[in-house]
Formats: structure tokens, sequence, C-alpha cells
């Protein structure tokens, strides 16, 4: 017998023990800890060698947070205080998939990111760009039966950095995923299409594969777009997902 | 409809969402107010687990955010993927899971219980242990670690993962009493003492 269906089968047992779900570790894909064009990696990347760690129960598992975390207006950002934010209004919808396609469902997605002018409401953001008096920049929501989720707010606005000489982070949004398994917890960032500042960021870069850095783009989707209202723009994000494993027979002849 | 950014790869899985930094920012969009309690204040039992992140200056990191998750003391978790059942936990209001973002110091604080020990799919049994995520500006992905428990020696020295570990770096991974009851663990992300960390 084979399939995900039966790996998390409660009480799912083998003659081996308990069985549990494999996430296969993705190749190819997350950027090196130590990718030097990113100077802050300097100090904070280990330099010892990783340890691999079987996959176990504390590792298959995770918290399954609930709507418990998410307010009413927090999928808004454009609602969260009296008046509107400035900028272009934009719906940021997608799915939360696995590997194998299979939607993630009621799992929180978060995300924050700078107001139009490219300034977070952060004491440390000093850049001379106006805050919003009528923007937060951070919403929470869950994700349907189906993966879905939906953001409303505005598109976020470039910020300068120091990193480099004229260093500017092009358009993104922050996002944080969960998943159902420890293994699959992502914080990544999500970029608009036709950015002319890629060529000179080095978060963007220090994802190597050019097919994984186009994963961050999301696209804009017209049928998302409300008329007279909002564009809309979709974002799928895929998670390490569970490997459909071949069980031990019970005459298995083993290693 | 087509998933335009989940375009199938090769085996016709798709391809994972590379991982980026939370960046220096993270502060407003990942704290929540009662972040750091995996049980409520008041537990019986609760011990509160602090220590600094530092870097390879051996400066603390002030713009990072410590994750935990880890079983209830009974050594289950309220999930339905382990294979023994989802167990609701005995303790009201215990929730696996915490978060804290460092602060100024580079500090960070977690309230919890000590999870049972768990049995392992190969035979044996795992020490008491935290899983933990550390994000942070800098870091490109997340870096995991573990936390074990300086009054589970014996437990410890079975534990498969501990042992599998270089012998002189084994006590990055275990908690020390603070002296007040509570619990440090400091995270040294490079260099002289470097905690060990895990590809999971
Ligand atoms: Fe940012």
């Amino acid at each position: 017998m084979t399939g995900l269906d039966d790996i998390r089968a409660p009480g799912a047992v083998t003659r081996g023990g308990l069985v549990l779900p494999h996430y296969p570790i993705p190749k190819d894909v997350h950027p090196s800890l130590d990718s030097p064009e990113y100077r802050s990696t300097a100090l904070r990347h280990p330099t010892q060698p990783l340890q691999l760690m079987p996959q176990r129960l504390t590792e298959v598992t995770g918290p399954l947070l609930g709507e418990e975390r998410v307010g009413e207006l927090d999928h808004d950002l454009t609602r969260q205080h009296d008046g509107e934010p400035q900028g272009q209004r934009i719906i940021v919808h997608g799915r939360v998939l696995e590997e194998d396609g299979r939607p993630v469902p009621n799992t929180l997605v978060e995300v924050w990111q700078a107001n139009a002018a490219g300034r977070y409401r952060h004491t440390g953001d000093n850049w001379p760009a106006p805050l919003d008096p009528n923007f937060t920049g951070v919403g929470r929501c869950m994700t349907d039966a189906d993966g879905h989720y939906r953001f409303v707010t505005v598109k976020p606005g470039i910020y300068p950095w120091r990193n480099h000489d004229n260093a500017w982070r092009p358009s993104h949004i922050h996002f944080s995923l969960f998943g159902r398994a420890f293994t699959q917890r992502l914080i990544t960032q999500m970029y608009f299409p036709d950015d002319p500042l890629f060529f000179q960021d080095p978060m963007w870069n220090s994802v190597r594969d050019e097919n994984a850095r186009q994963r961050m783009l999301c696209h804009y989707d017209h049928s998302a777009t409300e008329a007279e209202w909002a564009l809309g723009f979709r974002f799928d994000i895929v998670l390490r997902g569970p490997q459909a494993s071949v069980f031990e027979e019970e005459d298995d002849d083993d290693e | 409809m087509s998933d335009q950014n989940a375009a199938v790869g090769a085996g016709g899985r798709l391809g994972v969402t590379p991982s980026q930094t939370v960046g220096p920012f993270l502060h407003i969009g990942l704290p929540w107010p009662d972040g750091p309690y995996v049980v409520p204040e008041g537990t019986a039992g609760a011990v509160w687990i602090t220590g600094t992140v530092y870097d390879g200056a051996g400066q603390p990191v002030p713009d990072a955010v410590v994750e935990t998750w880890q079983a209830d003391p009974d050594g289950r978790f309220d999930h339905p993927d382990d294979p023994r059942g989802a167990a609701k936990p005995s303790i009201p209001g215990f929730r696996g899971f915490a978060r804290c973002d460092t602060d100024a110091d580079g500090r960070y604080r977690v309230l919890t219980v000590k999870p049972g020990p768990l049995p392992c799919p190969d035979g044996g049994t795992e020490a008491p242990h935290l899983d933990v995520t550390v994000l942070a500006r800098g870091l490109l992905d997340r870096v995991v670690t573990r936390i074990y428990f300086p009054d589970e020696d014996a437990a410890n020295a079975a534990d498969p993962v501990m042992s599998a570990v270089p012998p002189d770096r084994r006590g990055t991974l275990v908690a020390e009493p603070d002296g007040d009851g509570g619990l440090r663990f400091d995270i040294r992300l490079q260099g002289d003492g470097e905690t060990i960390f895990f590809e999971v």
C-alpha cells in the first residue's frame, strides 16, 4: 500500500513501528546562508556544516494555528484605520500548495510590508519618506478549504538600504507560512513583475536558479481585478510536501 | 484555473517557493502579544527559557525571531500526522508553539513546560526537546536547532539526534539553569561555541 492518505491515517503502524510522512529536502531552491553580496550574512551564517537530522515526530507535526490568530480586518490592510492609505490599491491572492499540488487548507498566512512611499512603520526605518497615518502594513488571514488566501492592500514602495552603493529593494511583500509540519515553515518575499531593480538586489539574486527565482513573482490577474476599485495579483506559494513513500512489505528483505 | 506561479517541475512535482530573509522590520509583522507563551502564565511547572542570539562577532542580534515547537508533557501532539493519534493536551491553553522576537539586547524568552520523551519510528527514544527555528535579518533561510534539558543526562545521552552530534558540540544544545528557577539557552549563529544547526 502506498499513498499520502495512508501515511496520514492516524494510528497507521507497521511492523517497524510508527509510520511518519517524509518531507524531502528541496534541492537548488533556497539561498545559501553564506551569500556575500548580502553583507549582513557575513557574521550571521553558521560556518560549521549543518547536521542532518532525520524527521521524527516533532518535525512532521507543527502548530495548527487557527482563526483565533486573525482579527476581522486583518486581511484588509486598507481598512485598519479611520481613513484610507495612500497608494495603488491591490488585491493579492493565491493558493498555498504542497509540491504534489495538494492545497494546504486552514493555514495561517502572515504578511508585512512598506507603505506606498516605501517606508515601514518601524522605529528602525528613518529614511526621508513619509509615514502614512492610515497604514500599518501588517496582515493575517487563513487559507480556505481549497488553500486559497486573499489580502487587500496597497502596492508597497521601493526603499533604499545601505548594502551597497545606491542600493534599493525592489517592491516586495514579506510572507510567513506554517503549513502543517515544522518541516514546512517558510518565510519568503513576494515580488512584482518587471521591477527594474532586480539586477542589483542581493536578496532576489540569492536564489541562484532562474526558475526558482520566478516563483517569488506574483502575476497580474485581471480576473481578480475589481472594476473601478483594485488591481488583482496572483501569488501561489508552494511548500515542501510529503513524499508518497513505499511501505515496507510484511515479508520485506530489508536493506 | 491554472496556477501561474506553481510551475510543474521535473517529476511532476511543483517547485518549492524559495526562502527569503525576514529583513530588519520583522518586528512589525511577526510578534504576537501572547507569542512567548507555550503555556499560560501561572501554569504549574512552567519554566522561562531565556537567551540571547549572538552573531559571529559576539554581538547580540536585535532583529531575530526565535520560534519553538514541542510535544506536551505526555509526549503527545494534538496533530493528525502523529500516527499514535492526535491527543488533546492535559494542560489548559497548551499551544506547543512559541514565538518571540529579540529585543535591543538580542534577548528572547519562552514560557513552557518540559515535553515528554518521544518514541522513534526506528526504535529508541528521543529525550525531551524543543525544535527551534531562528529567523533574522542576514539569514536568507531559517536555521534550525534543538533545546534539550539539563536535568535529563541519561535521556540526553541516549537521544539519537544528540548522539549523532560531535561530542564537543553537544553542549550547545542543552539549556543551563539560570540560577533563578529558569533556563538559559543562548544561540550563537557563528564562531566560538557556534550552536549546532540541523538540516531537516
Ligand atoms: Fe522589506
